[in-house]
């Protein structure tokens, strides 16, 4: 699979890397220093329990700050070992038959809800994340985690259209033009990823993300068939490598990946429609049968310090939902559009949400007609 | 030579029993369990209970998942079908080339294995696509023939990816190896002085060609299209990658209900169906093989 991500030109963890590293690196050590002095950071990490300098992370790939683990050693003396997952699937998988020995792991939104369900993780124990208060309030209690009882929000993206801006008449911000139009006939990839296409399609005919009804996936099913032949492909999560090579033009994609291509071609435009979206979060959760519980803990409190935080976006450059770590960030990470759309767009976004295995199984055989019809 | 395996049994055994056991552990033991999961049911995100239930093959045989069957089954022979135009001349000429020459023709046409699967998918994607080798190649051509003023219309690329085309002409570009070295192993068998003997006796190239030649590879064809069929119906990563919105196959079908759908038992009634149909069709290969020789 790490062949196929990197051919793919990395996946949607590796983006942004590009965009103002130098800039961010050169501004960044200085207010780093002025900031935390007065705010008190940590100078050594102790961890009660005993359970030896040593914990397992389970990641996606580049998605952690440069000098983080280095920097987490040196204050608390724990040796964390990195391994990597490239899709929420491939953890799902490793997981459904036992813990291999995984301290802490970072699963998307859903799988937070999927995962907790099927016993997979444990409960999180707040009086030991004092920097839980970092995070920005409309990250502090989600509908797929309620009360944050599993994961710490670690950073976030919202799918939107991204675009080639000579190709298209003004800016292209409905979902219309990719689901109900044939104006760009041809031009048009949309991601395989059947439950986001059918609750993208509802929240277009104007329902809610969640609870999407029999009769209103049918309704998206019939919509679907009817724009599939103005559609070129159904990608798998490489969007932005299908707008910026000219194959189409206009993606379906989260603004990460398409914040990355805008870099290389300032052809390229992203707009979060007006309908509203889905937010994807990918957090923090501790496995069942975790070896190290204390350990894990310590860590994913450090990972939401302030200084730690800005520490990682720093180098992922992906939205942070970490208020005080994008206080510390400049100007042209805090204040890109891309990655932080304007707020009255995000208020009509909502996050996924996993709604049992049923409710999967039809949004999949949905997807199986709309591609057989 | 010919001893029978009976007058040396230990020798048998010492030689059998590793490979048996191998297989028995990781091939038979797993598809074993894949099979009980096909009359099993979800009974939470990550168990199983295997019920006994047919429900699973009931919804594999849906007309929705019959004609996604049936639509692979026709992208496989279509396949075939062309790699078997494609490769018989290869295969001829190959099989009638000097020794030396053989060596390095039979060495390009089995060189791509060397690269793997996903690597030579994605440099089609960079051929075909519409800013790809072939249509900037189109291009600078559409360019230069306008400067002689024969059109003043933009080039329009052709669509060569996520389509139909681009699955089968992915599938026959992987398959072809396939095709060509039974062919060439037919081929290069034949008694040549039957081919001698029909031309003394007035028989053109092309007659001899299809009246002794072809004939004699038959046994060659078959096995060419059994191993370039099966694959090919089973293939995904080809659809997936250079198909458009029309192009699934059964296989993607199947993969996401390990996957994203994370229905197990519902796959494995998937595979299984494909697994079945693919043993009838090994067995009709046998019938034929038997057939052919007996005539021979």
């Amino acid at each position: 699979m790490l062949i196929e991500q990197w051919l793919k030109g990395g996946s949607r963890r590796s983006l942004l890397k590009g965009l103002g590293v130098a800039a961010v690196g050169l501004s960044l050590g200085g207010v780093l220093d002025a900031c935390t002095k007065g705010a008190g950071a940590p100078s050594t990490i102790r961890i009660p329990g005993g359970e030896g300098p040593k914990l397992n992370f389970y990641n996606w790939d580049t998605y952690i700050g440069k000098t983080t683990l280095g920097d987490f050693r040196a204050l608390s003396g724990v040796d964390v070992n990195m391994s990597l997952f490239a899709t929420n699937d491939e953890l799902f998988a490793k997981l459904r038959a036992g813990n291999p020995g995984y301290d802490v792991i970072v699963p998307s939104n859903e799988f937070v809800t999927q995962m907790a369900e099927a016993g997979l993780i444990e409960p999180l124990d707040h009086a030991r994340i004092p920097n839980f208060e970092n995070i920005a309030p409309e990250f502090r209690n989600p509908s797929f985690d309620p009360g944050r009882k599993y994961s710490m929000p670690y950073t976030w993206l919202v799918s939107g259209i991204g675009y080639r801006k000579s190709k298209v008449d003004g800016v292209p911000d409905s979902w219309k033009w990719l689901f109900d139009s044939d104006r760009y006939k041809g031009r048009i990839a949309i991601g395989s990823e059947a439950a986001d296409i059918i609750r993208l399609g509802a929240k277009y005919l104007g329902h809610s993300l969640v609870g999407v009804t029999p009769e209103v996936a049918k309704q998206v099913e019939a919509m679907m068939i009817r724009q599939k032949r103005n559609i070129k492909t159904f990608h798998e999560d490489d969007g932005q490598n299908l707008l910026l090579a000219g194959d189409v033009d206009l993606v379906h994609e989260f603004n990460g990946d398409i914040a990355q291509v805008m870099k290389e071609d300032a052809d390229i435009g992203f707009v979060v429609p007006k309908e509203g979206s889905l937010l994807n979060s990918d957090g923090l959760c501790i496995p069942k049968g975790a070896p190290r519980p204390n350990n894990a803990h310590a860590f994913i409190n450090y990972l939401l310090d302030a200084k730690a935080g800005a520490e990682i976006s720093q180098t992922i450059l992906y939205p942070t939902p970490n208020a005080a770590a994008r206080a510390l960030m400049p100007a042209s990470y805090k204040d890109n559009p891309v990655i932080f759309p304007p707020s009255d767009a995000l208020m009509k976004c909502e996050f996924g949400r996993f709604e049992g295995s049923e409710k999967q199984h039809m949004f999949e055989e949905i997807m199986t007609r709309i591609r057989a019809a | 030579m010919d001893q029978h395996w009976s007058q040396a049994r230990r020798v048998f055994a010492a030689l059998f029993t590793p490979p048996a056991l191998f297989l028995l552990a990781f091939f038979l033991v797993p598809i074993g369990i894949v099979w009980l999961y096909s009359f099993g049911q979800n009974v939470s995100l990550t168990e199983i209970a295997v019920t006994g239930t047919t429900a699973n093959y009931t919804r594999a045989l849906a007309p929705l998942y019959l004609g996604i069957l049936a639509k692979s089954a026709w992208m496989a022979a279509a396949v075939t079908g062309l790699c078997l135009i494609a490769g018989f001349p290869v295969a001829l000429a190959i099989a009638f080339a000097s020794p030396r020459l053989k060596i390095w023709l039979l060495l390009m046409v089995m060189l791509p294995f060397w690269t793997n699967l996903l690597i030579r998918t994605y440099a089609l994607i960079a051929v075909l696509r519409d800013e790809g080798y072939v249509n900037q190649g189109l291009k600078l051509g559409w360019a230069l023939a306008a400067t002689l003023g024969t059109h003043t219309s933009a080039f329009q690329p052709l669509e060569l990816i996520y389509n139909n085309f681009a699955v089968m002409f992915g599938l026959v570009y992987v398959q072809l190896p396939f095709m060509v070295l039974p062919l060439y192993a037919a081929l290069d068998r034949m008694d040549r002085s039957l081919l001698e003997a029909s031309l003394d006796l007035g028989a053109g190239h092309l007659r001899t060609l299809w009246s002794i030649v072809l004939p004699l590879a038959m046994p060659g064809v078959v096995s060419g299209v059994v191993i370039t069929f099966i694959p090919t119906v089973g293939a995904f990563l080809t659809p997936d990658l250079l198909g458009g919105p029309d192009s699934q196959m059964i296989s993607n079908v199947i993969e996401r209900q390990f996957k994203r759908a994370n229905d197990w038992p519902f796959g494995a009634a998937l595979s299984f169906v494909l697994m079945y149909l693919t043993f009838a069709g090994v067995a009709l290969q046998a019938l034929a093989r038997r057939r052919i020789g007996a005539r021979g």
